[in-house]
Parts: C-alpha cells; structure tokens; sequence
C-alpha cells in the first residue's frame, strides 16, 4: 500500500479503524483532540456504524468504552493526560474487571506543558493500574500498535493503556496502512460476573490480573516494539523509551550507536533484557519523555545497585520535553546551537480573538468588582483562562475541569463573600454540574458565570454538550429561576450587564448569569462551511 | 538530499499551507517527511512554529537540533528571529518584512528589520504588497515560500503543482492567484541573488 501522511494521532485513528474499531469515545483535549476528530471525520466510520460522538467528560468516555468492550466489540477511548485523572476510577478497575470486546485507552502527555497545566507522565497510571503500556516511537509504530493492543487486550482479556506525547500526537510522517480488519461481533463476556467487582469477586479478579503479571513481562520481551541493539562499546548502555529513541538517532546519522541500544515500546520492561544491559553494561543512560519512571525502577530508592544515569542525576534535565540537542550533551557529543536571540525578542503569548464574548464578559466583571477587594474571581479551564492576563486580569485561579465552582463555594465557606465562578459552557457540563450543586444544597453565596459560546472553543470547536440545555440543566440542579440570568455580551448591553452582575453578586445564595454569544471562530467556521456546501451544491 | 526548515509566524498566518506544499512537493519525489506541529493554545493570536524535516534518506527526530536548520522561513519579522538558535551556520533566514503587531510591546520595526539584516544569509521581502499584487493579501504566505524556493533544492514544477493540489478545493481564481504569489517571490529572489 502506498505510504499516507499522517500526525500521530490520526495514525491512531486510521489504525483504529483499519483494526475493527466499533466505537471510540473521547472529550476533547490537546494534544488528543485530533484522535476522535480523524474518525468523525472518516466515510468509512460514517458508513460502517462506527461510533465517534463526543462525551461529556473523560470518566463517561471510559466508561462507555468499557461498556461496549463488555458487549463484544472494540473501543477506543482517547483523552489528554489530565483526562486520565478524571477517568482514573473506571480506568484502574476497568484493570480488575478486564476488557471483553478489545480495548485500547489512548492517553497523551504534554512534556513542557505546550497546553498544559501540569506534565504529568501516564505510565505511572499504567503501571498504578497493572495494565500493559504501550508507547510509540514513530507514526507507523503508533499505527501498528493499534492492531497489535487490540490483539494483545483480546488474548489478555485486558484493556491495554497506549501512552502518547503532544511531539508523537502533532507530527506528520508518513505511514503505510494494513488490510482493513472487522468489526467484532458482539457476544458476551463468558463469565457473567466478570464485570461485577463484589469484594469477593474483585479479589479474584485481581488475583487473576496478579497471576498475568509475569505474562505481560513475557509480551514485552516478545514484542516487536522492544529491541535490543548490541553495541561494541559496554561501558555504557542505553534505554530509551518511545520518541526518545528517535532524538538518540540523531546523533548517529550513520545509524550506528557505538552502545548497546534497548529500544522501549511495551510495559512492563522487558525484563530479560535489561537484565542483560545491566549484565554486560558498566552503567545505563535511561532517556524517556515525562518522568524518570524507569530510571527509579532501575535505580532503586537508594541508588546502592546499578549505576544509573538520566534525569535524577542531571545527565538530563529533570522537567521538560526532550530533544536531539539533550541527548547530544548526555553523550558527551559536540552540542550545535546557531545564533542566540535579539534582545528585542519578547513574547507573543496567545490572547483572546478580537471580537470574543469573553472580552465582554470580563469588561463587566471587573467594574462590577471594582468596588469590592480583589482576588475572588475562580475560573477554569478553556479560552476564557487568558483571562489571567493582560489586560483584563480578572480571575485568580486555574485548576482543573470544573474547580471554578467547587473553589468559589469553599471561599464562601471560608467567609470571602461574594465568591465568583468564571466556567465555560462545556466545562460546566463536563464536570461543573455537580460541584453546582454542592452550593445549591448548602445555599452558598456565589455567582457562577457560565460563558456560553456555544463549543469547546479551546480545543477547535467540537460540539459542546451544554447546548441548548444550561438553563434546564441549572433548574434541575434546584438554582432558582429568578437567579439565572442570561444576557447577550455586547459593548452595548455592557451596563446591563455590570446591573446583573452587581445584583447577584449581593444575592445571599447561588446566582447564575449565563453570558451567551457565539464563539467568533465558530461562527467563521459555520459560514465557511456553509458557503463550501453551497457551492459544492451548485452544480 | 536532506532539508530542515524551520517556520514560523503568528497563529493563522499559514505557515502550515507552506508546510503542506513543500510537504507535497516533497513526497511527489519519494521523500521521507517529518513535519512536528504546533496546535491548541499558542493557535490564538501566539507565536507558532512547526519543524519542518524532508531527506531522501529515512529521518530520526520529530525536532531539528539546534544549530541545523537549512532555513528559517517567517512570514513575520519579529517571529523569523525567535528561531536562530535552530539556523546553522551557512543556513538561509526568509521573512517577510511585514509586522504583525497584536502585541502592546512589539518593539521598534526598524530595530527588528536590522536585527534580520544582521544575519549573514536573509531575504527580507515586502511579502504583503507582493501577494496583493497577485491577488490578495492572503497570499502573503505562498509569496515567501516563492522567496524560499531557490533554496529548497527542488525542481520549482514541483512546488507549482503542489500549490495547484493544495489550493484546488478553493477553486480557479485561488489557484491562480497563489501561483502567482508563488512566481513572484521566487523573481524577487533570484533578482537579490544575483546581486
């Protein structure tokens, strides 16, 4: 077949759907956005029933994956690395009750935080949850893999965790595609209980994924994604893991490392062949993206065994994303740099769209607060978090999906009242909702902005699933009617705005005022597609 | 044959058009291609970049090492020199000469233009005016990949046909006008050349 360009992540998807994916669930998040994308965009997903529809969060996504493994078929789940910590309680126990129908849970690191608030490293959840990893090294292995995890998941009975970076996700290369595979029919797991984690049945399932430990061990040293690369020179070796490998290359143009080389894409390590690095090997230069997780391993808490070097010792920076350059200095090679930058140079940082209904909303926000000390605006994640800068400088915190609300009422616990809440549309119904009523309950005195721009703006304009539903959503929750308020955020509903704003912030109890504007992008977008599908009508 | 670009510009400026031409051009000829993205936040009004690698021969890294890139190619002045650290020594630095000045502190232009004329190999190019000439200020980005051209070691047919391919869907008119785009900054650059 010919050779495809492919970014990473759409490699994941083609190779989802080339190995009989039934259906893949995923929220929205860089740098694994385009994962989902890829299949909702495909013919032959549209044409085979192939679900792609996004869910409200990254635990629902999970959960549904399992549930269409649990019914025979194969799932793909796709989330941002902060994803995997929402979707931490069935990820860990989807390890227990193990998988049916083949289940690959794709997560992807952002080294450097390119999109981020943290760099948390997945493995450590892999490893956390017993489940084998798999991690590629470039887009043709990420496309591979995809039919080797279903495999692997479907002999184990287990879902397999797929660890990717925002450097592996967002480069394009070219990948050459397999014969397109089934679907699975869907049939029943043959123990009815498997999925019933009662402590007595958990404790066997967990012995169960216990006695498979030492057969994962087995797999990777099996695999074809693990290698060992003999090298003349032993007095050091070197593991690398994933991309890493790739920036080791580099400093070997001619394709020969002087070292012995263990190339690592399976978890659990390939034990037989770092025994056999350690054995022939005076020490071992771990190189991985993310965290030293294999130089501890290796290591040990004490560093009294092998000699290891990586990040822990300063052979390599502790933080940050890898590059050829790194692995040159840990080689003791020529390190090349080109000309240093200007001092003039400052920055560029990313800033909310000319014409944006954020720009508006916060425009009211800080008059309406000017009269009241500062510092008690808790917002969330998406656009609206380039709110922290300049010029407007309106909000104080930036946690996680959802912590807006849940922060402001235990301010307003604290005494800070009134206490405000700055959340997107579809980070509220991603995990806003129940933290709303938590105040509700209590009566809290806080004021919750819900920006309606009608998408996930942030990550590209997906569907938001707040459309059309945030006032039912807010009634049901048990908000009163006469404290939701909505207004059209425009330069000349401003100082309607700062009265509605200035009235529920003195309301002793939960207010939501809902500024509700499209997106400008969106709407750039929507036109843009209209127009291409009136003149593709035309005939 | 082995290039390593490095481009860059403003979010929504099209750096990544020029990387899909070259990236079509290059794999017409059966090259091998690894082209690192920037998406997500820094796409809103930020400063972005993508490496850009093609060789004959099979290529390593995502990421070209500091101090090896062929070419830098910006469409903006400001952001071709964010980058130098990538150039190497007999490396080639495209901007155009056009700032784009969303930020409050965008320094002195005079000083930013000086700063690239201090490089020992540039091309710095009034791209706007060039593509308003052609026929929209859009095609701002295809007039420096023009500029780019001489120094990409490639049959300039091939990028031709890549910007038929790639603008196509656009219809006629787009074609034809980025064509020209493209013509004109490669003139503009063979005129600098010879002197």
């Amino acid at each position: 077949m010919p050779k495809i360009l492919l970014l990473g992540d759409e490699a994941i998807a083609q190779g989802a759907l080339d190995a009989g994916l039934s259906g893949i669930y995923a929220y929205p998040g860089t740098p694994s956005t385009e994962i989902t994308e890829f299949v909702q965009k495909s013919k032959y997903a549209g044409e085979n029933g192939i679900h792609s529809q996004w869910s409200v969060n990254e635990k629902t996504a999970m959960e549904t994956a399992l549930g269409m493994s649990y019914a025979g078929k194969r799932a793909m789940v796709c989330m941002k690395h902060v994803g995997l910590n929402v979707a931490a309680d069935p990820f860990i126990n989807s390890a227990i009750t193990g998988a049916n129908g083949g289940l690959i849970v794709v997560s992807a690191d952002d080294p450097s935080m390119h999109s981020s608030q943290n760099e948390q490293d997945s493995r450590f959840f892999g490893k956390f949850a017993l489940m084998p990893i798999l991690e590629p090294s470039n887009q043709q292995e990420a496309y591979d893999m995809v039919h080797y995890g279903f495999d692997l998941s479907e002999k184990y009975l287990i879902p397999v965790l797929m660890r990717i970076t925002t450097r592996m996700a967002h480069s394009r290369a070219g990948v050459v595609r397999r014969d397109v595979r089934k679907q699975n029919v869907a049939h029943l797991p043959s123990d009815l209980r498997q999925f019933v984690l009662l402590p007595a049945i958990a404790r066997k399932r967990y012995k169960h994924l216990l006695n498979n430990h030492p057969h994962f061990i087995t797999e990777s040293e099996e695999s074809p994604f693990n290698e060992y690369i003999d090298g003349t020179d032993k007095s050091i070796g070197i593991l690398v893991c994933g991309l890493a490998y790739n920036y080791l290359m580099e400093n070997y143009p001619d394709g020969t490392v002087p070292f012995p080389v263990l190339k690592v894409g399976q978890y659990p390590l390939p034990k037989s062949m770092v025994e056999r690095m350690a054995d022939e090997c005076d020490e071992i230069l771990v190189v991985e993206d993310g965290y030293p997780m294999v130089e501890e391993l290796l290591k040990g808490y004490l560093g009294r065994g092998l000699k290891i070097k990586g990040r822990l010792d300063g052979t390599i920076p502790r933080d940050g994303e890898l590059n050829p350059n790194i692995l040159a200095v840990a080689l003791g090679k020529e390190n090349t740099f080109g000309l240093p930058i200007p001092d003039l140079v400052v920055g560029r940082p990313p800033m909310l769209c000319s014409g944006c209904p954020h720009i508006d909303s916060y425009g009211a926000l800080n008059q309406a607060l000017s009269i009241l000390p500062k510092g008690r605006v808790f917002s969330d994640i998406g656009c609206y978090t380039l709110g922290a800068l300049h010029p407007y400088e309106a909000i104080n915190s930036c946690v996680d999906m959802g912590a807006s609300i849940t922060m402001a009422k235990g301010a307003a616990d604290a005494g800070m009242i009134p206490a405000v809440a700055v959340i997107g549309d579809s980070t509220f119904t991603h995990s806003g909702m129940t933290g709303l009523l938590d105040a509700i309950i209590e009566k809290s005195p806080i004021t919750v902005l819900i920006l309606d721009n009608a998408t996930t703006a942030m990550t590209g304009g997906q569907t938001s699933a707040a459309m059309g539903r945030l006032e039912d959503i807010c009634k049901g929750l048990g908000v009163e009617e006469d404290h939701i308020r909505v207004i059209r955020p425009l330069k000349k509903h401003h100082d309607d705005f700062v009265q509605i704003l200035e009235e529920e912030l003195a309301y002793q109890g939960v207010s939501v005022i809902i500024p509700r504007r499209e997106c400008i992008v969106a709407i750039d977008k929507r036109m843009r597609d209209k127009f291409k599908t009136k003149q593709t009508a035309t005939p | 044959m082995k290039k390593d670009i490095i481009l860059a510009g403003v979010g929504g400026q099209g750096i990544l058009s020029i990387a899909a031409v070259i990236g079509y051009a290059a794999l017409e000829q059966g090259m091998f291609l690894k082209q690192a993205e920037v998406h997500g936040m820094s796409q809103r009004g930020g400063d972005v970049m993508s490496h850009l690698r093609i060789s004959h021969d099979e290529i390593s890294s995502d990421l070209i090492p500091f101090g090896k890139a062929d070419l830098i190619i910006a469409v903006e002045p400001l952001e071709s020199l964010r980058y130098l650290p990538y150039l190497s020594r007999d490396g080639w630095l495209i901007s155009s000469s056009r700032p784009f000045t969303n930020i409050p502190n965008y320094p002195d232009i005079e000083e930013v233009l000086d700063a690239v004329r201090a490089i020992p190999q540039h091309l710095l190019l009034d791209a706007d005016t060039m593509a308003k000439e052609a026929g929209s200020v859009k095609a701002a980005n295809i007039v420096i990949l023009g500029a780019s051209a001489p120094f990409l070691g490639m049959d300039f047919e091939l990028l031709e046909n890549a910007v038929r391919f790639i603008f196509t869907k656009k219809g006629e008119r787009v074609v034809d006008l980025n064509l020209k785009a493209l013509n004109a900054g490669k003139e503009f650059a063979e005129i600098h050349q010879r002197n």
